[in-house]
């Protein structure tokens, strides 16, 4: 009999606090929802504070970064003597290693005519360490810039690199507007 | 005169334009002679917004599914084979970044900053599982959970722990949720997320020390059977205590237990409690004694861990970008200038933000984990308090039962239970 009535007291002591519980949690879920973002957020750096430090290459989570180089053609000058491709005071203007400013190679120059060149990345190859986007910004139109490609991201709850970006470049964005690219029409 | 302004209106607007145009574009793009079309800029697609909700959708069926499985099919093989699909699932296809376990810091996030836009998945995410376990039980923990999944493929030789070790081992996650917690609040890292060791596995892709730190985590749970549920998880915390009180849970007969002692020794996690000895319960007197002496000391411990946290305030906020900056530039300012300079330091003098803005930020960032600090230490010696008083607290048990708190509904011992289903049948 007297155990009865103390598993009674028990199961009315444990029916409050689910009910405080619940009530606790309902709050959250109402409090925060009402808040909360209608359109999912992806990351994506602002090119115009990127400061080409070199930490994109390093921090990402993805052993081969996420954050690659992206090239607005609309603003490329097609010039011959590319400071995003050669390194700077190059003696000739070829495509022989040593005059090249990539690390992995990953910038193709085409010949088109006379004297402009074509230049592409090669997504694969590209670890976004900047060194182009900083050549290109320096003496050219800047239109290598440096840009999260979506496909690659996995989207971490917290991105890896934006702890360690100097120029906190890094924010989320709406999912709508993927890309942050400077000058960049369609 | 009047044509004169024009032409000297126009001839402004024009230089204008074209000095703008210089300004941008150093080099205009050319115009090519042998039809040559500029290529598109290379970006990639992103994956549409359904997926978000599709997420959802599977999420809230599995849990629906493992609660069924769990509590009315009573069935360890289906258990089992949910837990594999969520481990492809969750882990690998969708690599362990939609998860309950890191959105407790979101969550927090939330509730401490109310700038951050916190996404309703997040919020969903996070109130589901605490939802389903006010009811069922961990259901989550059993076999919806990728981290979960993942360390209960490798318990092949479980051990028992000394009840000892348990509580002390235990008192981790408390510590790391608070941390966490900590962190989140004062919107300085998302640390659950940040040493998640299994997530590298999901994306086949992490640093070594990541991989090592997950790959010894797997072997030694071999032995100790899920180690990072047991004792790491800060959600798992959560769960303990919310289950605690659940509604219903999964219980190990299915009419009356007949103590018959073969599922005694065959809980991986050491979670099922054994009835208790008839004669253990005269000495009362004896606990209620120190019942009452944990009572008076718990305020006491809570305020020591306060202040012992706290005097680490500094440290924990150093790790906080803003504030890190502002000590670099405390340090930069007050030495020579031929000292190295980082970029931190130089992106900020470039970027002409001033510096008194960035140092009141910094102190009120400092400010911030004082405060936090306090109330985590505090927790954490309230913790210390509770559990000590819970030592006390004696329970009469006639049969052999689940412990609510700790068990993760993993269904195995329903398979050793002899007693069959039925009224009638168990008495």
């Amino acid at each position: 009999m007297d155990d009865d009535k103390k598993i009674k007291r028990r199961d009315f002591i444990n029916t409050g606090i689910r009910l405080g519980i619940g009530a606790g949690l309902g709050a959250i879920a109402i409090g925060l929802t009402t808040r909360s973002v209608s359109g999912e957020t992806i990351w994506q750096l602002d090119p115009s504070k990127c400061v080409q430090c070199g930490n994109c290459a390093k921090s990402c989570v993805l052993q081969t970064s996420a954050v690659k180089c992206v090239h607005v053609t609309d603003m490329c000058g097609y010039c011959d003597l590319c400071s995003g491709y050669l390194h700077q005071g190059t003696k000739d203007l070829n495509t022989a290693a040593e005059n090249r400013l990539c690390p992995t190679g990953a910038i193709v120059r085409t010949y088109v005519e006379e004297p402009y060149f074509e230049y592409k990345i090669v997504e694969e190859l590209c670890n976004g360490c900047g060194k182009c986007v900083k050549g290109c910004g320096s003496f050219g139109n800047g239109s290598l810039q440096l840009q999260i490609q979506q496909k690659l991201c996995v989207n971490c709850n917290q991105c890896a690199i934006a702890r360690t970006c100097p120029a906190e470049a890094f924010s989320r964005v709406d999912r709508k507007t993927p890309y942050l690219l400077k000058g960049f029409e369609g | 005169m009047k044509r004169k302004t024009q032409f000297f209106t126009l001839l402004m607007v024009i230089s204008l334009l074209t000095y703008n145009v210089l300004a941008i574009q150093r080099f205009p793009k050319p115009e090519f002679e042998s039809g040559y079309k500029v290529p598109a800029t290379q970006v990639t697609k992103i994956q549409p917004v359904i997926f978000v909700y599709i997420d959802l959708l599977v999420f809230i069926g599995c849990m629906s599914l493992i609660t069924w499985l769990v509590l009315k099919k009573r069935s360890r093989k289906a258990v089992f084979w949910l837990s594999l699909f969520s481990l492809l699932y969750f882990g690998f296809y969708r690599k362990g970044c939609i998860c309950p376990v890191g959105s407790v810091q979101n969550v927090a996030l939330a509730i401490f900053n109310p700038e951050y836009n916190i996404h309703f998945t997040a919020v969903a995410f996070f109130i589901i599982p605490l939802g389903f376990t006010l009811f069922f039980g961990r259901t989550f923990c059993a076999g919806v959970c990728p981290l979960g999944a993942l360390q209960d493929l490798f318990a092949f030789r479980p051990v028992s722990l000394k009840p000892w070790i348990r509580y002390l081992l235990g008192l981790i996650p408390f510590l790391y949720l608070g941390l966490a917690v900590l962190f989140a609040a004062t919107g300085t890292d998302f640390i659950v997320c940040r040493y998640d060791p299994f997530v590298g596995f999901f994306r086949h892709n992490a640093t070594w020390l990541m991989f090592s730190i997950g790959g010894a985590l797997l072997l030694a749970g071999v032995f100790i059977a899920r180690p990072y549920c047991r004792f790491l998880c800060p959600y798992g915390v959560l769960l303990n205590l919310v289950s605690r009180v659940s509604r219903r849970h999964l219980s190990i007969a299915p009419a009356t237990c007949i103590n018959c002692r073969l599922c005694e020794n065959v809980c991986p996690y050491d979670a099922i409690d054994k009835p208790t000895g008839l004669g253990v319960k005269n000495d009362n007197r004896e606990l209620v004694k120190k019942l009452i002496i944990y009572f008076f000391i718990t305020p006491v411990l809570v305020v020591l861990c306060g202040w012992t946290v706290s005097k680490y305030h500094e440290d924990f906020a150093h790790v906080n970008f803003k504030v890190r900056l502002a000590q670099e530039m405390m340090t930069i300012d007050s030495k020579s200038e031929t000292a190295v300079i980082p970029t931190e330091v130089t992106t900020f003098r470039s970027s002409g933000q001033m510096v008194e803005n960035l140092y009141k930020e910094a102190a009120a960032i400092v400010k911030r984990f004082y405060i936090g600090s306090w109330i985590m230490g505090g927790f954490i010696g309230l913790v210390f308090g509770l559990t000590l008083a819970r030592l006390t607290i004696f329970r009469y048990r006639n049969e052999y039962l689940a412990n609510k708190g700790n068990c993760l509904s993993c269904a195995r011992c329903l398979e050793y239970c002899p007693v069959k289903k039925g009224p009638g049948t168990g008495d």
